[in-house]
């Protein structure tokens, strides 16, 4: 449990994320932004993680973000955003409303670039706005009134939005393609959109059983079929968006709402997940070729049950995700706080370093994830 | 009314009360309503109109700080680790475990302090209110160090006097950067400081460091070298109690007593006559006074005094006679001054072994129960409070813990914290936390679906059902009706849900067709959570078997419908008429001829009844006999 360093920040922390670094450069990420929520007035701030005072023998770092800059968000209660890419941060807020922000880390500045009021709203009030995606130029949203809305980055009427979308809350979106999203509801479904087409879910995917509301959902990097959920009971489920209405296997992560699921980015063979429960679990698959070696401080295994197996062909083909029989494929878990908190919200993995945000307003930031 | 301890302070709130109006209060979970009403005392010709604003006044401003928020936070993690640890180690080894705890309140304290003072350097207009905030900050920290020392470490003779001092050099940290600039000078010993620095080195027992700055003064003034390594020598054989080691306390006290009679002969053979400096130092060896309030300026408190009284003329001191030595050096340090301040009393009460004084003072002195909740609760955990019933029925540390947590409920964001606080409060705290839970603002669903988490970990089933029935309503409000079903099923309201059904069946009479068909068509084991639920997922079921061509089972369907009862009697007209059509088909034979008579009862309910078309009707009446004709028929004929 080194290399964590946490900070206390005096606010809820809803969001975290790391900034992007250009693709070439091997540098690990010096900026962070997190978003507020349950102030009077939030805010979206970013900090710098610099090393600060250099190594010692042991290797510690001394790491305290130091904030380079906010921008407030008066009276409204919760805000989220994606960064568009290293210079530009989506928000979207309680309010409704969809803004991008320009970041200058020079002048250490976040100035408005573009504000669309109002994208999600009920009849007569205004509809907090629950997520935002971005593949840039396009930007996507959505919200508790159940629509899907599209923008474009430069432009600043809003390109289509899909009403009537959910007749429940959507609470998370992503994309799959490039013109196709995937939104997950409190009903317990996950829906595929193609935005070229139509007003109708080009597919519908629910779990069998009880309706337990989905919190989020993220796909694999580099295989766009596989798709990873997290419920409001703390189940991770791997889908496979090509084949079947049911999800590919069920794992009991949490015993709380699972808020957010990462795949790594440039390493997808491992998965983080962040709950209401106050843990981080960091999930490592391999195709069970060659035991990995087991290091310090890893807890006990998750069992991993798997729906169905997989439809054959090639086992080296196929993800360690959904390789079904859980004697060949191996799944490890690894706690990352290292005591119980309060509900980790968010949490954002980036080359090898993570970092989550708590109820308990403080920030953690690992800069040695083993991946 | 029970007497009051101190004078209440008063609060002025501007522009209220000005023209002699009397002011209305309404007290709020954390803070005071104050408003103008419209009764004055005194008549007045004048009516004059009334302030129309309501005041909000809180006593607390601490917890809007936003680096003292740090302090509540990170307290917070403390005091839960604090509640569990309690259970798996044995009684006997816990007690380094509380002390580590108690450290880590203190760094925590002192972190907050840090980060407050290079603030003020920071923002000078906030500088006199964050200057108080620290030297409050300071004042706890140097009453829960002292409580550590005394009450949890509880160190016996011997080692309590070493404690004491690492107590008082922790709060005097001056010392090292006066000394640091004096031997950095050109010329150290000639430095206005230099002797200060020296005295105040003694005073803090910390001989060693002492001895190093004297040699400067040693080197340059060879003359007087065997004057200097007289000094050298006394400090150096002065005997220090070492817990760890073999000594006992006895040995260490004969030790002591011999090095005093020589400090002592050393004085009165005047071997320092000839150097002032030298002698006062001698003096301070031998524990006289006078000597020591010579130099108040370098003391700066009474405490101060009285540990270097106790080092330099009873450094065996034992815990029971602290409070003597404490009450005349108090007596003796404030001679000018005529009233204590509230630190002196509390530290007094602290020297006394008086807790409850100590926790009393503190709570009046200071503006939130932070301190006194959290040091409780650690004393509590130390067995060190006696059961001390109140007249409310909870004990003591319950209490402080509750007004603490109840002070914290009222914040917008530090509530979440409240809820930890109130689960180790054994016998009120589920109340409070049921009532606070249901007074917690909803803004967004996020916030609520986190409520609602803590609700169900303890089980509190009122209060789920009243906070998914305030989310339901308002999706309702906002025509979200699949949300709104989806709080109805989590909080298992079969009263809502069937409510949420009776407004989609309403919406397909007016509409002549089903909305959010998403949600209707995957409700999957829902459905069984209400019989009008149920029925609309059934009735969708049928329009969608209609829509297959798949007749037969869609008329099966249609007459379960009707004959389980769980169809609203004003929807069996359109029942009726949505059967006409399968009765009217004449490629497949539907309904049997006991089907048929089923319907007709149903119709004949339904004629009976409400005014209905008599156009449609006659239809039915016609399609119904016909049916029953060709069913008898049928059935009757063999195959051949």
């Amino acid at each position: 449990m080194d290399c964590i360093n946490a900070k206390y920040v005096s606010q809820k922390i809803s969001k975290t994320r790391w900034r992007p670094v250009s693709a070439s450069s091997l540098q690990q990420p010096e900026l962070l932004a997190t978003g507020s929520w349950d102030n009077e007035d939030n805010k979206v701030s970013i900090w710098s993680v610099g090393e600060n005072g250099g190594s010692n023998m042991e290797d510690e770092f001394e790491e305290i973000p130091v904030t380079v800059a906010s921008v407030f968000f008066f009276g409204f209660f919760f805000n989220l955003f994606q960064f568009l890419d290293q210079d530009r941060l989506v928000t979207a807020s309680s309010s409704g409303a969809v803004t991008i922000y320009n970041l200058k880390s020079e002048s250490q500045t976040l100035s408005v670039l573009h504000t669309w009021e109002g994208a999600h709203h009920y009849q007569c009030a205004r509809a907090p706005c629950t997520a935002v995606v971005c593949s840039s130029p396009e930007l996507v949203s959505v919200g508790e009134d159940g629509r899907v809305v599209l923008y474009k980055a430069d432009q600043s009427r809003i390109v289509r939005t899909i009403e009537n979308a959910d007749s429940s809350t959507i609470h998370a979106v992503t994309f799959l393609r490039t013109a196709e999203v995937l939104t997950v509801n409190s009903i317990g479904q996950l829906k595929l959109w193609d935005l070229r087409q139509g007003n109708e879910p080009a597919q519908i995917l629910t779990l069998t059983g009880d309706r337990v509301p989905l919190h989020c959902v993220d796909k694999h990097p580099n295989q766009q079929h596989i798709v990873a959920t997290g419920g409001q009971d703390g189940m991770l489920c791997i889908w496979d968006v090509r084949q079947g209405s049911v999800p590919f296997s069920l794992m009991e992560a949490h015993s709380a709402e699972m808020w957010e699921v990462h795949f790594h980015p440039s390493n997808p063979d491992h998965l983080f997940t962040c709950s209401e429960d106050g843990s981080l679990l960091h999930w490592e698959t391999s195709s069970g070729s060659d035991t990995p070696s087991f290091l310090q401080g890893r807890n006990s295994s998750m069992m991993s049950r798997s729906a169905t197996a997989p439809a054959g062909g090639n086992q080296s083909l196929i993800s360690a995700w959904l390789s079904g029989d859980s004697s060949k494929g191996r799944l490890e878990t690894t706690h990352m706080l290292p005591s119980q908190t309060l509900s980790v919200n968010s949490l954002d993995v980036l080359g090898q370093c993570l970092v989550c945000g708590t109820d308990g307003e403080a920030v953690y930031i690992h800069r040695r994830v083993l991946v | 009314m029970e007497e009051v301890d101190v004078e209440p302070t008063t609060t002025l709130i501007p522009g209220v009360g000005l023209k002699q109006k009397h002011l209305g209060f309404e007290w709020g979970p954390g803070d005071i309503l104050v408003y103008e009403t419209n009764f004055r005392p005194t008549k007045s010709l004048r009516a004059g109109s009334g302030c129309p604003s309501v005041h909000v006044v809180r006593k607390d401003e601490d917890i809007y700080s936003p680096i003292l928020r740090k302090l509540f936070n990170e307290s917070h993690h403390i005091f839960v680790g604090l509640q569990n640890i309690t259970e798996d180690v044995p009684s006997k080894n816990k007690k380094p475990q509380f002390v580590s705890i108690s450290k880590n309140y203190r760094s925590v304290i002192r972190a907050c302090m840090e980060e407050l003072h290079t603030c003020c350097a920071h923002l000078v207009l906030f500088v006199l209110r964050l200057h108080s905030q620290v030297s409050i900050l300071l004042a706890t920290e140097l009453i829960w160090n002292l409580c550590e020392v005394l009450f949890i470490d509880a160190a016996p003779a011997g080692c309590l006097l070493l404690h004491l001092l690492d107590w008082v050099r922790l709060h005097k940290a001056d010392v090292d950067e006066k000394a640091k600039e004096v031997l950095q000078s050109d010329s150290p010993t000639n430095h206005l400081a230099y002797w200060d620095v020296v005295r105040d080195f003694i005073l803090q027992g910390r001989v060693d460091e002492a001895r190093h700055v004297l040699t400067k003064q040693a080197s340059v003034q060879a003359a007087s070298r065997t004057l200097y390594q007289l000094m050298d020598t006394l400090l150096h054989k002065m005997p220090v109690f070492n817990p760890s080691g073999t000594q006992t306390l006895t040995e260490f006290d004969m030790k002591w007593r011999h090095w005093h009679e020589e400090c002592d002969r050393c004085l009165q053979d005047k071997s320092f006559a000839s150097n002032p400096h030298l002698e006062t130092i001698c003096k301070i060896l031998l524990g006289d006074e006078d000597a020591m309030l010579e130099h108040k300026e370098l003391l700066g408190t009474w405490y101060h005094f009285l540990v270097s009284r106790l080092l330099f003329s009873h450094p065996t001191v034992k815990p029971a006679e602290l409070h003597y030595y404490a009450k005349s050096s108090m007596d003796m340090f404030l001679d000018s001054r005529s009233v204590p301040e509230p630190l002196d009393s509390i530290l007094l009460a602290a020297f006394e072994f008086d807790l409850h004084q100590v926790i009393k003072d503190c709570s009046i002195a200071l503006n939130n129960w932070w301190f006194v909740a959290h040091l409780t609760d650690l004393l509590d955990h130390c067995k060190l409070l006696q059961s001390h019933n109140l007249h409310f029925g909870s004990n003591l540390r319950e209490f402080l813990v509750l007004e603490y947590a109840s002070g914290l409920v009222s914040h917008h964001s530090l509530w979440q914290l409240a809820v930890d606080y109130f689960d180790h409060c054994p016998e009120f705290g589920r109340v409070y936390l049921e009532l606070q839970l249901e007074r917690v603002p909803l803004e967004t669903e996020r916030k609520a679906l986190k409520v609602l988490r803590i609700c169900e970990q303890r089980h509190m089933t009122e209060q789920v059902r009243s906070i998914c029935k305030i989310m339901a309503k308002r999706a309702l409000s906002n025509n979200r009706l699949g949300s709104a079903l989806s709080w109805s099923i989590r909080a298992k309201d079969a009263g809502f849900a069937t409510l949420i059904s009776e407004r989609f069946l309403q919406d397909y009479c007016t509409r002549g067709s089903f909305s959010d068909l998403d949600l209707i068509d995957n409700l999957g084991p829902a459905m069984l959570l209400s019989d009008r639920l149920t029925f609309l997922g059934k009735y969708r079921e049928f329009h969608r078997l209609y829509g297959e061509n798949k007749f037969t089972e869609a008329g099966k369907l249609l007459l379960s419908l009707m004959t389980a009862k769980i169809a609203p009697r004003s929807f069996w007209m359109t029942l009726l008429t949505d059967a006409l059509p399968l009765l009217e088909q004449k490629e497949v034979h539907i309904y049997t001829h006991t089907h048929t008579h089923t319907l007709s009862c149903v119709f004949v309910c339904v004629f009976q009844g409400e005014d209905v078309e008599t156009a449609k009707l006659e239809l039915l009446r016609l399609a119904l006999a016909r049916n029953l004709a060709m069913a008898i028929v049928k059935e009757g004929t063999v195959e051949a």
